[in-house]
């Protein structure tokens, strides 16, 4: 404070002043009597400890949400859990707030649901990524069929490889990361299958299910190390299976690219190219989950009367789950793989070719 | 504490070197943790004044009226005025009382202040025995993984059960405090680097854990322990969440204040605190005392994790800790390390969270206010001559006063 003469001081204030004075002259809009809802409505969120800006499933959820309520026309109600001793909390706050539906977000937060539906049998609920082994009447489940895409992927990332070498790493080993990593790997096999080629995959081990975890979905420095230790092993197309991880992984290709390797990203959850913009110059493509497209149905389909407990489960099928564009590497991912992905994703979509993993929905 | 030593020049100018470092060090670290409550008290206000008015100049309306404060000043006052103050009554509301509820919302405030006055216990504890315990984190979480194991593996009679997954989760904190108490006394390490590693080892063990069977659910594959007996689990009111434990909280600081001004071994715990030669001059075996320190800070915290695996959660996660251990230093430091002090800080944190819950649904400001009030709360508290001279209470300061109010409100 002190290193502020009053001099300085003074010229700084007038300067806000004024600034504020000019932001200020608008004119006074007409006053209006309209309310913002029009619905005796309430649809209603509770995030897990990842909270709204997560750039993963809460995000998503939460965004279907917003629009569900553009689309009725009621105002949302959200709250965003900062410890896992908040979501009883929260739902009990939601119950009180007279929401129709809850949405909450993530495993962690199936107790609580459960508990709440339980006492509430009136309320509807819909947890996201995950299904309970009895079913709930209350709570329909929205899960996603993930490795179905992620096999996409990883069939895409050894046929753009030229080292022979991807990896994969995830951020927590949770069935809803390590479905990815399932997905990619068989990806990868099928393609040294059909192509008799031996492409390497770092990092996931299907067979054993263990790989490399960054341990949280927070610290981006342990994404770039670890994306780092792939590249100098060889790996020339990455998929980091780690929310906002991923960008450590990103700025770790940029790195290398500029010291004159060819890497590729594949994103997840999202089209990378539009969510990660920084990195859209080495994103191949990205495996994703349109968690905001299935929230916003099941909402609006509740506000019409029509809410069934079924899960929700998003394939290739219904596309719930998809391999995005290539968008820049169009031009150099071949015709022959693209026909052959083409391929791939129809006879999954038919059933000849099931796509196996311990973490997919029951 | 006298106003001589508070009223001193800003660091940086300081005009008598001290006779020796330490011994500064020494001050300055009780100044801040053991200093007057009228500093808390002004604290929390100060805090709250600025989240109020930072969720009124974020609040959507009152930016919207702020472009056209010439023309019609009326709407930008009065949206200021309530977006300022809604929030707080909705925070009011859902901590302490509204007339849908009645006092229902104060019974999950004393819920939710249940671990942060055990752990807060933890931290004060060692603040008088002159260490910083960053650790309540990793000594909170060994302290329910212990509990939430003896609580779901083993399957016992009523009263026994719930005993000893309160004697575990204690002797998971104990272990875990007392370990560093050791490393300090053998070897000199010092507790901060120490406890901030532990609680690094604590949640990666715990995460590893939660990753075998003996900790998973079965049939599961999501990393989360099966629920605890009903046995295992302190008994709830009915229609609430408040549980027993909240009373365990309650005689731990009687204990604890009785610890302190009673006992011997308090009393060695305050004179190691004051001044580690000097207790050592006086017959005080100084490293015996710095393991049972820890030891009993960690068992404080281990209350904490018993508090939620026991009380409130009734399942063992990776998150089981959320970041109470990091709380308890706020929930001390604001209760100035006293036993009832951290108790009434403790309720004032589980006010603000329980509060923060009913403000993010029906205001939807968001629940971060919260921690940025928690956070100026630290700031204030770290800082007495800032709030003192804020309101004026540096007597030979005058002069500085105004200016010290002019940076602060940039």
């Amino acid at each position: 404070m002190r290193f502020l003469s009053r001099k300085t001081g003074v010229a700084a204030a007038m300067l806000g002043i004024s600034a504020l004075a000019l932001s200020a002259c608008g004119a006074a809009p007409e006053e209006s009597g309209k309310a913002a809802g029009n619905s005796d409505y309430i649809g209603c969120i509770v995030s897990d400890s990842g909270g709204f800006d997560d750039q993963s499933f809460n995000q998503s959820s939460h965004r279907g949400l917003m629009a569900a309520a553009d689309d009725i026309g009621f105002k949302p109600r959200e709250a965003e859990s900062k410890s896992n001793s908040d979501f009883a909390t929260n739902l009990t706050g939601m119950m009180n707030a007279g929401c129709n539906l809850t949405v909450t977000v993530g495993f962690l937060l199936g107790d609580a649901t459960a508990q709440a539906a339980a006492s509430n049998p009136e309320k509807h609920f819909a947890i996201v990524d995950f299904q309970y082994d009895k079913p709930i009447e209350n709570v329909k489940p929205i899960i996603y069929d993930t490795a179905q895409a992620a096999y996409l992927a990883g069939y895409a990332a050894a046929a753009a490889s030229e080292t022979g070498t991807v990896a994969t790493f995830g951020g927590i080993k949770i069935p809803t990361v390590t479905i990815f990593m399932d997905g990619f790997a068989d990806g990868v096999a099928k393609f040294n299958e059909d192509k008799g080629e031996n492409v390497k995959l770092l990092g996931w081990d299907k067979k054993k299910q263990d790989g490399t975890f960054t341990g949280d979905f927070e610290k981006q420095d342990k994404g770039k190390q670890v994306t780092k230790n792939f590249i100098d092993n060889g790996a020339d197309v990455v998929m980091p299976v780690a929310g906002p991880v991923g960008k450590g992984a990103g700025a770790a290709v940029v790195d290398a690219n500029k010291g004159g390797k060819d890497v590729k990203l594949v994103w997840v959850d999202s089209d990378g190219y539009e969510t990660a913009p920084d990195y859209k110059a080495v994103m191949l493509t990205s495996v994703v989950k349109t968690m905001d497209k299935a929230v916003e149905e099941v909402i609006v389909s509740d506000a019409d009367g029509k809410f069934d407990a079924t899960p929700y489960v998003g394939t290739l099928e219904n596309e719930g789950v998809a391999l995005a564009p290539f968008h820049d590497f169009d031009s150099k991912v071949s015709d022959e793989t693209k026909s052959e992905l083409d391929a791939l994703k129809a006879s999954i979509i038919s059933g000849d070719l099931k796509v196996e993993s311990k973490a997919s929905p029951k | 504490m006298s106003e001589q030593t508070i009223g001193q020049p800003p660091a940086g100018e300081k005009p008598v070197a001290p006779p020796e470092a330490k011994n500064s060090n020494n001050e300055l670290f009780r100044k801040i943790t053991q200093g007057p409550g009228l500093v808390s008290v002004l604290g929390v206000f100060v805090a709250l004044v600025i989240g109020g008015l930072l969720v009124a100049v974020t609040d959507k309306k009152v930016i919207e009226t702020s472009s056209y404060v010439f023309a019609r000043p009326s709407d930008f006052f009065s949206q200021l005025w309530r977006a300022g103050t809604e929030s707080y009554v909705a925070l009011f509301n859902g901590s302490i009382y509204n007339s849908a509820q009645g006092f229902s919302p104060f019974l999950e405030t004393l819920t939710v202040s249940t671990p942060l006055i055990c752990a807060g216990l933890g931290v004060a504890l060692a603040f008088r025995a002159g260490m910083f315990n960053i650790g309540a984190q990793g000594q909170i979480i060994i302290g329910a993984t212990m509990a939430g194991y003896v609580g779901f593996a083993w399957h016992l009679p009523l009263v026994l059960h719930l005993l000893l997954v309160v004697l575990f989760g204690l002797l998971g904190g104990a272990l875990w405090g007392g370990l560093v108490g050791l490393l300090k006394a053998r070897t000199g390490a010092h507790e901060v680097i120490l406890t901030i590693m532990f609680n690094y080892v604590a949640l990666y063990l715990l995460d590893f854990l939660m990753n075998t069977t003996a900790f998973r659910r079965p049939g599961e594959t999501n990393p989360i322990s099966p629920i605890l007996d009903a046995n295992a689990t302190f008994p709830a009111m009915t229609g609430s969440r408040l549980h027993l434990g909240f009373v365990m909280a309650i005689l731990l600081t009687v204990l604890v204040a009785w610890m302190l001004k009673r006992s011997t071994l308090g009393f060695e715990f305050r004179a190691v605190g004051h001044n580690p030669e000097a207790a050592r001059t006086a017959g005080v075996n100084v490293a015996r005392t710095t393991i049972l320190a820890m030891a009993f800070a960690g068992a404080l915290a281990g209350a904490a994790g018993v508090a939620q695996v026991a009380g409130t959660e009734k399942v063992l996660t990776v998150g089981v800790a959320g970041s109470l251990g990091f709380d308890a230093i706020t929930v001390a430091l604001l209760g100035r390390s006293t036993p009832w002090g951290t108790f009434f800080a403790g309720l004032l944190f589980g006010a603000f969270r329980a509060g923060a819950v009913n403000m993010q649904i029906s205001t939807g400001t968001p629940i971060d206010i919260v921690l940025v009030v928690q956070s100026l709360i630290v700031l204030f508290i770290a800082a007495p001559p800032l709030v003192k001279s804020i309101f004026g209470m540096n007597p030979k300061k005058r002069v500085r006063k105004t200016e010290t109010i002019k940076a602060g409100a940039k």
